[in-house]
């Protein structure tokens, strides 16, 4: 992979949505290049259109005009299978509401998308162990969710996303459940992964800790690019948003 | 080819059994009318089977108790066949029975939505959820249905022998008794899963997105 090689590539992307008899269009045609290893916040207000980007970035959903790449793959042009196998094996998915499967633990939660990668047994538990303990916990594998913290659950998803090296971690709002403390410490473990591992983060967010660890921020508005910020740019517009409130 | 995603059908089972014992109560108040209407069908039967067991002594004394404990009997009958009546009376019950299923089923889906959702995010396929689920009921419906069948036999038996004493016991025909639970389980297992089959399609059809969203 060299760097300028783009993982995500929207071009022309519009997604219009039929409510009754009214047409909403909620992207109204975005272009965005992302390159591997970048991390890139999308920030918006509610109803910008900023989920309804963020999940066909995804696969999770189809635009209604353009095209999205993943990979320079045209995700349209998957069938159910070519998704499936994308969303396992390319994309590790975080949530805001943390979705730890309530049923399994810390470990078998990592270990299920090398299950379905076809990766079993004792591969998978060491596997699962060794990014348990990359995101600090390790002692915990057998516990199952509800014995664990809104923290502590956030890290096991981190690991879950990152089970099969996937090229892309999607983040929705995922500091947006935690307190403070622990979605800065959500933060750094996302920024230390998309370092050490060269994994592209894109995460979708209000939260402007984000802002400082990501090395491009996309303002999406009224379903269009406001503006594309990079880092060096960033402490001004933050100053700029803590004088406006 | 080789981008194929796949879920070994062990582990479909481990992961349906664990869903199973976590979800404990939830899947007794899904399998509890399956149970009873089980019970009922083997109830009926293994009643049908000690008669015939009487019958076939061919005393009077029995043909006479048997018409007075409303088995519709004309002289001469050596066997009693499931009347009519008694048959609609059991299909009336196994119809409900599944309808609760169903009923059931569905609310145990929209509780999973997440969890479905999330598994699709994971890269799960249609066929996966809908066999977890299928499996989930199958077993459901295995146990369910043993638990209910060996409920309305032991039950059956038990007023038999209250009822004619031990002769009820010792002129029944075991093999009779046995192919009786036998049906009543398969029974069983078949309504589990027609009872599962609308409600898996929902769920094996849900938006992976649904995962996304989040309850104001």
């Amino acid at each position: 992979m060299t760097t300028d090689s783009h993982i995500v590539r929207v071009a022309g992307v519009t997604k219009s949505f039929q409510l009754g008899k009214l047409t909403v269009d909620a992207l109204k045609g975005i272009d965005l290049e992302i390159s591997a290893g970048e991390y890139i916040s999308i920030m918006g207000p509610s109803g910008s259109g900023k989920s309804t980007l963020f999940n066909m970035i995804g696969g999770l959903d189809k635009p209604t005009a353009g095209k999205v790449y993943i990979d320079e793959v045209d995700v349209s042009q998957l069938d159910a299978y070519e998704l499936a196998w994308l969303r396992c094996r390319k994309i590790g998915y975080i949530f805001q509401t943390f979705n730890i499967i309530q049923v399994m633990t810390a470990l078998e939660n990592v270990t299920l998308p090398m299950t379905f990668a076809g990766i079993g047994g004792d591969e998978a538990v060491d596997r699962g162990m060794a990014l348990l303990e990359t995101v600090g916990l390790a002692d915990r594998f057998q516990h199952k969710p509800f014995e664990l913290s809104g923290g502590q659950q956030q890290r096991v998803a981190v690991a879950r996303a990152l089970a099969n090296d996937p090229a892309i971690i999607l983040a929705d709002e995922p500091t947006g459940n935690l307190d403070l403390t622990t979605g800065e410490e959500i933060i750094a473990l996302l920024k230390e992964l998309s370092s050490d591992r060269q994994v592209t983060v894109i995460s979708a967010t209000h939260d402007f800790k984000m802002l400082n660890v990501s090395d491009r921020v996309v303002w999406i508005r009224d379903g269009r690019v406001d503006k594309i910020e990079n880092r060096d740019e960033l402490s001004i517009s933050i100053g700029e948003i803590g004088t406006r409130g | 080819m080789h981008r194929l995603v796949v879920l070994p059908f062990r582990k479909s089972v481990e992961i349906a059994l664990k869903s199973i014992q976590v979800r404990f109560f939830r899947s007794l108040v899904t399998t509890l009318s399956l149970v009873l209407a089980i019970a009922f069908l083997s109830f009926v039967n293994v009643g049908n089977d000690v008669a015939n067991g009487l019958l076939a002594t061919g005393h009077g004394e029995w043909f006479r108790l048997l018409v007075d404990a409303g088995y519709d009997l004309s002289p001469g009958d050596l066997r009693v066949d499931s009347s009519p009546k008694q048959r609609w009376i059991v299909i009336l019950s196994l119809l409900v029975c599944v309808v609760g299923i169903i009923n059931a089923q569905l609310m145990a889906v929209t509780e999973r939505f997440r969890e479905i959702g999330t598994m699709k995010c994971l890269g799960a396929l249609d066929r996966f959820i809908l066999r977890l689920f299928f499996l989930e009921a199958g077993l459901q419906g295995i146990i369910g249905a043993l638990a209910g069948a060996l409920l309305g036999g032991g039950a059956a038996l038990l007023s038999a022998w209250l009822r004619y004493g031990v002769a009820a016991i010792a002129e029944v025909s075991w093999g009779g008794v046995l192919a009786s639970l036998g049906f009543a389980v398969v029974a069983g297992c078949i309504l589990s899963l027609i009872g599962v089959f609308y409600p898996a399609l929902v769920a094996a059809r849900m938006q992976p997105v649904e995962a996304m969203r989040v309850e104001q």
